[in-house]
């Protein structure tokens, strides 16, 4: 199996400008599309948050798909279970709507569908192979790796960093 | 790795496609890249609710209703938001006609005074009929006491505070009557969008439809204002359109002469640099320098004013620009301004290609600027030209490449002419379009956009409209898409269904008439206006419709609006950022109807959208009962 990805955020690199939850909303609606999404009953949801941090941070929060995931153990009829990529899924039949899993996560990202009275959160675009936020942001803040890349990555910038800083 | 297939897919004009190869292969970026580097677009933008008119935000407004707020901080609606963000476009896109427009009053203010250089009143019975509308004494008076006159009633048209524009006095009286019924009559072609700067500050105008109508009155402003008034005076100081036949695309570049490109929009200074290039001094320069002579052509709406007057080839339209200069083959571009892309100066650098800007109001950093005013026209003119000329000695020979494609066209076809080309009268086309054989007439306008396959909506539209036998008059980036396809050629009636074509072929003119500029779009206008009093209708009455194919520019909104106002059906092929607001979408969709008779469609599919103007045709032949 490929290793798995996820979803990191560089927090300096938002801007706020919720492009990623327009483009998580088109993801997830019926035609696809922005122009029809906007009239689409019941209305698409985004599945990804910007949270603004006073004075000027924005920080862009989405389901972080964890390896021991609270919601899972939390949820009372076991509705959610891992898919074949690996990603939490909430079983909108065994779901009713009693909100336990949006309490034990610490992120805050399950969202709570008003017209099915059902659970929703990021499903990582199962069609696409770049979730449609990440490919949305401008900034490049939103970015689709494995752990290990995106350690790798983040390794490489911190040697850079030390070094200047060691040649004074 | 090029691909070329990919690359196919941009343009349907090879001369773009090999144009587009040789920047990849030379690591250039163009408008196409640009375009896939910026995919994909915001959302918010798209659909034009976010507003930057104050500072306690910027706020933007979910389109989705739990995804996000939906008020402005101030409590703006998406509506409130789209229709302040729609009429802004028309503000811009007013500004930038009428400008050119303020600015051909100045050359015929100057030039009655005797105070520019290089210009004359070539048109005397134009502006003998012009002076007739105004009122202005014409008889045992000279052309420059009469000019001087009408300069003055035009030039102060723009600063007008009340009153009426006197053009709009061409419209039908029933299409004034509903102007003012609904408070859209122009005063004054400034006021009435610096109104609208007004209105849509923070806290001002927060009525969807009111703001609305004040962006229909600005754009009348412009079409029936400041558009008509740019035309009229160029035609006054530069002579009006007559058929010519000239050239068209890249291939009109010439390897052993100066090649010279002027570019953007005002006639005042491209024929100086016309007149300047035609001058033995100049020619003879040019000879020692090596060339066989000066070749001039055009990119956008300055290409179609020289084009229409003198001949002169059009290199190509506003998605070529960028072309041009990558065939290495150009000496200098002359530009002035509108729709001048800020990635000529970078480009030119990789290349010998001058790039001289000539408007005060109108810079690029990387630009030689030789600042043009009709005090100095042909001087100025001439210094512009021996620039291009010795920059001829820094061509290398071996990064030219000129595309082989050029193709003729008949072009010129200003209202006078098509009424010229009847017979003295517009008679013979009524009777066409009362027999069925011509079914109506269509104006299609309009620049290009990377949305759309380039000239691909054009070509596809015009095609589809002329087969099924309605007459086209063309102007801007649309008459040079025309132009390059063959179809702006008496020859190409043969594309037209059986009607147009026996029309065509018995007056000697292309099924698709090439009426000019951007500006010229007052010339369908007037001819419209003509047809409908004739009728004793309105212009909503009649078998008219419009289309903008490849739109992009806020000048073309304008545009949009003012063809609507002046009731005539208008199909968009890209779509406006308005979709966000859904009683303004409602609004330009539909309510338009009921008040100025005709309202907006958007359909990307260029045949499709051209059925949706033949149905509109045949509903109102079946209403006037032809």
């Amino acid at each position: 199996m490929q290793e798995q990805k996820e979803i990191f955020v560089k927090i300096d690199r938002c801007v706020g400008c919720r492009s990623c939850t327009i483009a998580c909303a088109v993801a997830h609606s019926e035609s696809n599309s922005l122009f029809g999404a906007i009239s689409e009953k019941p209305m698409p949801k985004s599945r990804v948050y910007v949270e603004w941090v006073p004075p000027d941070r924005k920080v862009p929060l989405v389901c972080r798909n964890c390896d021991e995931a609270p919601c899972m153990s939390a949820c009372i009829c076991g509705a959610i279970s891992r898919n074949e990529q690996g990603i939490p899924i909430t079983d909108r039949d065994k779901c009713i709507g009693c909100w336990t899993c949006v309490m034990v996560c610490p992120y805050g990202v399950i969202g709570r569908h008003q017209e099915t009275h059902k659970a929703y959160r990021c499903d990582r675009c199962p069609d696409r192979d770049i979730p449609a936020c990440v490919e949305a942001c401008p900034t490049k803040a939103m970015v689709y790796e494995t752990v290990e890349a995106y350690s790798e990555s983040m390794r490489k910038h911190a040697s850079i960093e030390i070094s200047r800083s060691d040649k004074g | 790795m090029i691909d070329k297939k990919q690359i196919k897919e941009k343009s349907i004009d090879p001369t773009v496609h090999q144009m587009l190869e040789r920047a990849e292969s030379l690591g250039i970026e163009t408008a196409w890249d640009r375009y896939e580097a910026m995919q994909p677009l915001c959302g918010f933008g798209e659909l034009g609710v976010c507003c930057r008119n104050c500072n306690m935000g910027p706020c933007r407004i979910s389109p989705f209703e739990d995804t996000g707020p939906q008020k402005g901080i101030c409590g703006a609606t998406a509506d409130i938001i789209v229709a302040r963000n729609l009429i802004r476009m028309i503000a811009a896109g007013a500004a930038a006609h009428s400008d050119h427009g303020r600015d051909l009053a100045h050359t015929l203010l100057m030039t009655a005074e005797g105070k520019s250089s290089g210009y004359e009143i070539k048109d005397q019975t134009k502006l003998i009929a012009l002076a007739n509308e105004y009122n202005i004494p014409v008889t045992d008076r000279t052309k420059e006491a009469i000019a001087l006159d009408l300069a003055k009633a035009v030039y102060a048209e723009f600063g007008k505070q009340e009153g009426f524009l006197q053009f709009t006095r061409r419209a039908p009286e029933k299409r004034i009557k509903r102007w003012q019924k609904f408070g859209i009559d122009p005063r004054g072609v400034d006021r009435e969008i610096v109104e609208i700067m007004h209105r849509t500050h923070i806290g001002v105008d927060n009525d969807p439809v009111n703001l609305i109508l004040q962006g229909l009155k600005a754009s009348i402003a412009d079409g029936w204002g400041g558009s008509t008034i740019a035309t009229e005076i160029s035609d006054v100081l530069f002579g009006t359109p007559a058929p010519v036949r000239s050239q068209a695309n890249l291939g009109v570049l010439k390897e052993d002469h100066v090649n010279i490109i002027v570019h953007g929009h005002e006639p005042v200074l491209s024929e100086m640099i016309v007149a300047a290039a035609g001058e033995t001094d100049l020619i003879n320069l040019s000879q020692k320098n090596g060339a066989t002579g000066i070749n001039v052509s055009g990119i956008c709406c300055t290409g179609n004013e020289i084009c229409m007057r003198h001949g002169i080839p059009m290199a190509g339209n506003f998605l070529q620009q960028e072309l041009a200069i990558i065939t290495g083959a150009v000496d200098a571009m002359i530009v002035d301004v509108q729709c001048i892309m800020p990635s000529l100066g970078p480009i030119s650098e990789c290349f010998h290609t001058k790039i001289i800007s000539t408007s005060p109001k109108a810079k690029f950093p990387s630009a030689t600027h030789i600042e043009f005013h009709e005090e100095h026209g042909i001087e100025t003119a001439r210094k512009i030209v021996r620039t291009a000329i010795e920059n001829y000695t820094n061509r290398s020979p071996e990064k030219v490449m000129i595309p082989d494609q050029k193709t003729d066209c008949m072009v010129g076809f200003s209202t006078e002419a098509i009424i010229n080309a009847l017979g003295k009268t517009s008679d013979p086309l009524i009777d066409a379009i009362k027999s069925g054989s011509v079914k109506g007439i269509a104006g299609v306008v309009g620049c290009n956009n990377p949305k759309i396959k380039h000239d691909h909506g054009h070509v596809a539209l015009v095609n589809e409209l002329i087969k099924n036998n309605v007459l086209v008059a063309t102007t801007g980036c649309n008459a040079m898409a025309c132009a390059k396809e063959g179809l702006l050629l008496p020859e190409s009636a043969k594309m037209a269904g059986d009607g147009l074509k026996a029309v065509c072929q018995q007056l000697g003119i292309p099924p698709v008439l090439h009426m000019g500029s951007c500006v010229d779009i007052s010339r369908i206008l007037t001819l419209c206006a003509a047809i409908a009093n004739k009728l004793d209708v309105d212009i909503s009455d009649l078998p008219v419709a419009g289309a903008a194919p490849e739109w992009m520019s806020e000048k073309a909104v304008s545009i949009g609006a003012y063809v609507v106002s002046s009731g005539i059906y208008t199909v968009l092929g890209t779509i406006p950022p308005v979709l966000g607001g859904k009683l303004v979408t409602e609004i330009l969709t539909k309510t338009a109807n009921d008040v100025v008779g005709a309202a907006f469609a958007v359909e990307t599919d260029p045949v499709k959208g051209a059925s949706l103007m033949i149905a509109h045709i045949d509903k109102k032949r079946e209403a006037l009962g032809i």
